[in-house]
C-alpha cells in the first residue's frame, strides 16, 4: 500500500496507525504535496487524526520509554529521503517486541534511528554554538542560520532559557521561517513569553542590510574579530582541524570569519 | 572608544592565550527569569581557533602589568611587550555584549600580579560581582585564584564564580624555583586546599540546606607547562593523579610550552611538544574516565608515554596476557580497556549482547575501530588471528596500517 499524508509528524503516525487498523503493511509513505502520480499505484491519503496518532506514540512509549517519541520526532526533522518508512519499520519492530529494542545495537533499523538521532543532536548543538545574534535599530537580536536538517523546532528550550528578555528570531534562509520571540511586557496584553514561528513576507533574506543594524551593533563584531584574531596561536597552526570543528557552510553567518584581518 | 578598546583587547586575549583551558562545562546555573544566561554542565564551544582549540570563553587578562618576571610568561617583567589594562565595566561591558550576541558561554578572567595579590584579586572579584548582582548574569564565570590573596577574597570569588583556578605551571617545584624567583608551591597550594575545603563544605551544607549558595560548582582545575623544564610523563601524570586525589580538581590541563621567551632560563625549542601534549590528555583522560591507575600508564621502566602509539594501546602491547578480551561475557570494565572501543561503545556493547551473542559485523556497526580493535578481542566468529599475540609484531603491524600521519600536529583526543 502507498500512503499520502500532509507532512507533519502526527500526520505519519496517524499513517502508522492506519497501516495496522487495516491490516496491511505500507510499501511507501510519501508527503502528499511530493507525491508523483504514476510512479506508484494509487495513494491511500490519510489525514492527521490527533488520536490516533497518540496512540502510536503510547504504543511505542510504552515497550521503549518516554524518550523514544521524542527520538523519533527528532529523526524525523532529519527530512531524509525514506524517512518515513524508516519510522514506521521501526514502530513495527518496536511494538512487535516484548524488550526495548532502542538498545538492541545488532539490529540495523535501530542502529539507524540512533544514527540520525546523533546527526540530529550534532546539528542542534551546532545551532547553540554558531547562532550569530545582531542587534538592530528597534532592539531585535536577529540571526541567520541555515542548518543542514530542519532543527529550528528543537531550538527554543535552549534560547528562551538563556534570552528571556529581550525579542530575539533565529531565521532559517534554506527553509525559509523563523523563531520568534518575545518576553513578557506590561504594557500589552500579553503578560507572558511569547514564541512562534513567524516567515516574513519579503523572499527570504541572504544577508541583514547593515543599514537594520545599530552602530554599537558593527563595535562589537569587530571587537569579536578582533578577539578571535588574537586568540589564534600561529605556532600551533592547523587548518584540518579547525575546519573539522567549523565545517566552511557555517561560515556564511559566522561573524568570525567575515573579518579581512 | 571602540577603537583604544580593540587595542586593549588584542594585547589582553593574546596574553591569555597561552592558558589553555577553555572548559564552560561541568557547571549547572540556571537562569532567573529577568536574568541573562545559564550553564547547562555540557559546555558549548562557540567556534574554534585557526589551531583548532575550542572558544568557549571570553578569556582574557585584566592587565598584563606583572610584578613577577616568570621566564616562561609572555607578561613577565623583563619582556618587552605593550602592556593594557581594563577598567572594571570595560570587562562587564564586553561580556555581556559578546554574551548576548551568543558569541560566548561566559567569561574566564585571569591577570597579571599589579600592587600586590589583594589588589589584583579585588578586581577580579568585583567583575565577577558586578556581572552576577548588577546584570543578573548566569552565564559561565572562571576566575583566577591570585596566589597569596586573602583567604575572604578568594571565598567571595567562589560565591560568584562557576570555576576557580591556580596554575601550577611548572611540574615541580625544584624547577619552578629557577624559572619563577618569586613562587612557590606551598603558595600555589594553599589557595586550592582552602578551595578543596570551601567546595566539599558548602557541597555538604547544600545536602541538609538546600537555600546554601552555590560555591564553585564547577570546581578548580589548574594547568601543567609541558616541555618547558625537564620532567618525565612520570612525575607530571604521578602529581595530576594526586591534584585529582587530594585537591580534588576536576580538570589538570597540559600546555606544550610554546618558545615565546629568548629567556636564558628555558630550553630553544624549535616548536612546541604538541604529540607529547596530546598523549598526556589522552592518558589523563585514562585516568578519569577509564578506570585506569597511573602506575599502569608509566612506570620507572617507562617514565615517558610511547609517542607513537597511543597511552591504551601501550598498555594493551605491555600486557599482552590480558588480551584478547571476550566482548559477549566480559564484563563492562575490561571491554573498556580494549584499543579502539570507547566509552559510548562499550556501554552499547553491554547491552546489545544482551538481545543475541555478538559478531564482529554486529561490532563495526556499533562503530568501533575496528582496524585496531580486532587484535584485542573475540566475538562468535572464528579466530583467523594468523599472527598470533607478540606485541612487538602488532605493534609493528598497527603503525603500518596508520593511513592518516601519525604526528598530525593536534590529534583528536578521543579518537
Amino acid at each position: 500500500m502507498v500512503y499520502t499524508y500532509d507532512g507533519s509528524f502526527d500526520g505519519l503516525l496517524s499513517v502508522i496507525f492506519e497501516s495496522y487498523r487495516l491490516k496491511t503493511s505500507a510499501e511507501e509513505i510519501v508527503e502528499e504535496s511530493c507525491f508523483q502520480p504514476g510512479l506508484f499505484g494509487k495513494p491511500t491519503f490519510v489525514s492527521t487524526n490527533q488520536v490516533h496518532s497518540k496512540r502510536v506514540k503510547q504504543g511505542v512509549r510504552k515497550r521503549c520509554g518516554e524518550q523514544t517519541t521524542e527520538t523519533l520526532y527528532h529523526v524525523f526533522l532529519s527530512e531524509q529521503p525514506q524517512i518515513e518508512m524508516l519510522i514506521y519499520r521501526f514502530v513495527r519492530l518496536a511494538v512487535a517486541s516484548t524488550e526495548n529494542v532502542m538498545s538492541n545495537f545488532r539490529e540495523p533499523i535501530v542502529l539507524k534511528i540512533h544514527r540520525i538521532q546523533k546527526q540530529i543532536h550534532r546539528e542542534v548543538h551546532r545551532m547553540h554554538a554558531f547562532v550569530r545574534f545582531q542587534q538592530t535599530k528597534d532592539n531585535l537580536y536577529a540571526a541567520l542560520v541555515n542548518p543542514d536538517f530542519n532543527v529550528l523546532p528543537l531550538l527554543p528550550p535552549h534560547f528562551t532559557q538563556r534570552y528571556p528578555m529581550f525579542r530575539w528570531l533565529i531565521y532559517d534562509t534554506k527553509r525559509n521561517y523563523g523563531l520568534y520571540y518575545e518576553p513578557a511586557s506590561d504594557s500589552k496584553e500579553s503578560q507572558s513569553p511569547s514564541i512562534r514561528f513567524v516567515t516574513l513576507d519579503s523572499s527570504s533574506p541572504q544577508h541583514l542590510s547593515p543599514q537594520l543594524l545599530t552602530d554599537a551593533e558593527q563595535d562589537y563584531q569587530s571587537l569579536w574579530q578582533t578577539y578571535f584574531h588574537s586568540v589564534n596561536i600561529p605556532e600551533r597552526r592547523n587548518d584540518k582541524l579547525h575546519i573539522q570543528h567549523v565545517p566552511r557552510r557555517y561560515w556564511k553567518y559566522l561573524v568570525e570569519k567575515q573579518d579581512n584581518h | 572608544m571602540s577603537q583604544r578598546i580593540n587595542e586593549k583587547l588584542s594585547i589582553l586575549a593574546d596574553a591569555a592565550k597561552y592558558d589553555v583551558s577553555c572548559a564552560s562545562s561541568g557547571s549547572y546555573r540556571k537562569n532567573t527569569k529577568d536574568g541573562l544566561g545559564n550553564s547547562q554542565g555540557m559546555g558549548i564551544c562557540h567556534t574554534y581557533t585557526q589551531d583548532g582549540r575550542c572558544v568557549s570563553l571570553l578569556k582574557i587578562l585584566l592587565t598584563n602589568y606583572c610584578i613577577f618576571d616568570c621566564a616562561y610568561c609572555v607578561s613577565r617583567q623583563s619582556n618587552d611587550v605593550k602592556r593594557a589594562a581594563f577598567t572594571v565595566q570595560e570587562v562587564v561591558d564586553l561580556t555581556i555584549n559578546f554574551y548576548k550576541r551568543n558569541y560566548i558561554e561566559g567569561l574566564f578572567l585571569s591577570s597579571g600580579i599589579f600592587k600586590n595579590a589583594d589588589y589584583t584579586m579585588e578586581r577580579l572579584v568585583r567583575i565577577a560581582k558586578k556581572l552576577r548582582t548588577e546584570h543578573k548574569f548566569n552565564g559561565y564565570i572562571h576566575l583566577k585564584a591570585i596566589p597569596g590573596a586573602d583567604d575572604e577574597l578568594i571565598h567571595q570569588a567562589g560565591l560568584y564564580a562557576d570555576r576557580l583556578s591556580v596554575n601550577l605551571e611548572i611540574p615541580s617545584e625544584k624547577s619552578l624555583k629557577k624559572v619563577a624567583p618569586e613562587k612557590d608551591y606551598p603558595s600555589a597550594y594553599r589557595p586550592m586546599n582552602f578551595l578543596a575545603k570551601s567546595i566539599t563544605g558548602y557541597r555538604e551544607e547544600k545536602k541538609t540546606l538546600r537555600s546554601t549558595p552555590t560555591f564553585a560548582p564547577g570546581g578548580q582545575s589548574t594547568q601543567l607547562v609541558v616541555g618547558a623544564t625537564p620532567e618525565k610523563d612520570y612525575h607530571i601524570l604521578h602529581l595530576a593523579n594526586s591534584l585529582y586525589q587530594q585537591q580534588q580538581l576536576r580538570r589538570v590541563y597540559y600546555s606544550g610550552y610554546v618558545p615565546i621567551s629568548d629567556d636564558q632560563r628555558l630550553p630553544v625549542l624549535h616548536s612546541p611538544p604538541l604529540i607529547r601534549e596530546n598523549r598526556l590528555y589522552q592518558a589523563d583522560w585514562l585516568l578519569r574516565s577509564y578506570g585506569f591507575s597511573v602506575d599502569e600508564l608509566v612506570d620507572t621502566q617507562h617514565p615517558d608515554l610511547d609517542q607513537e602509539v597511543d597511552p591504551k594501546l601501550g598498555y594493551a602491547l605491555r600486557n599482552p596476557e590480558q588480551f584478547p578480551v571476550d566482548v559477549n561475557t566480559a564484563p563492562y570494565e575490561l571491554i573498556l580497556r580494549i584499543p579502539g572501543i570507547g566509552v559510548k561503545s562499550a556501554q552499547k556493547i553491554v547491552q546489545a549482547r544482551q538481545f543475541g551473542k555478538l559478531r564482529s559485523e554486529h561490532l563495526q556497526k556499533i562503530g568501533i575501530v575496528w582496524k585496531r580493535a580486532r587484535y584485542f578481542l573475540t566475538t562468535v566468529d572464528p579466530d583467523f588471528r594468523w599472527l598470533g599475540f607478540h606485541p612487538e609484531h602488532l605493534r609493528q603491524r598497527i603503525l603500518s596500517e596508520q593511513t592518516r600521519p601519525k604526528y598530525s600536529p593536534q590529534l583528536s583526543l578521543f579518537g
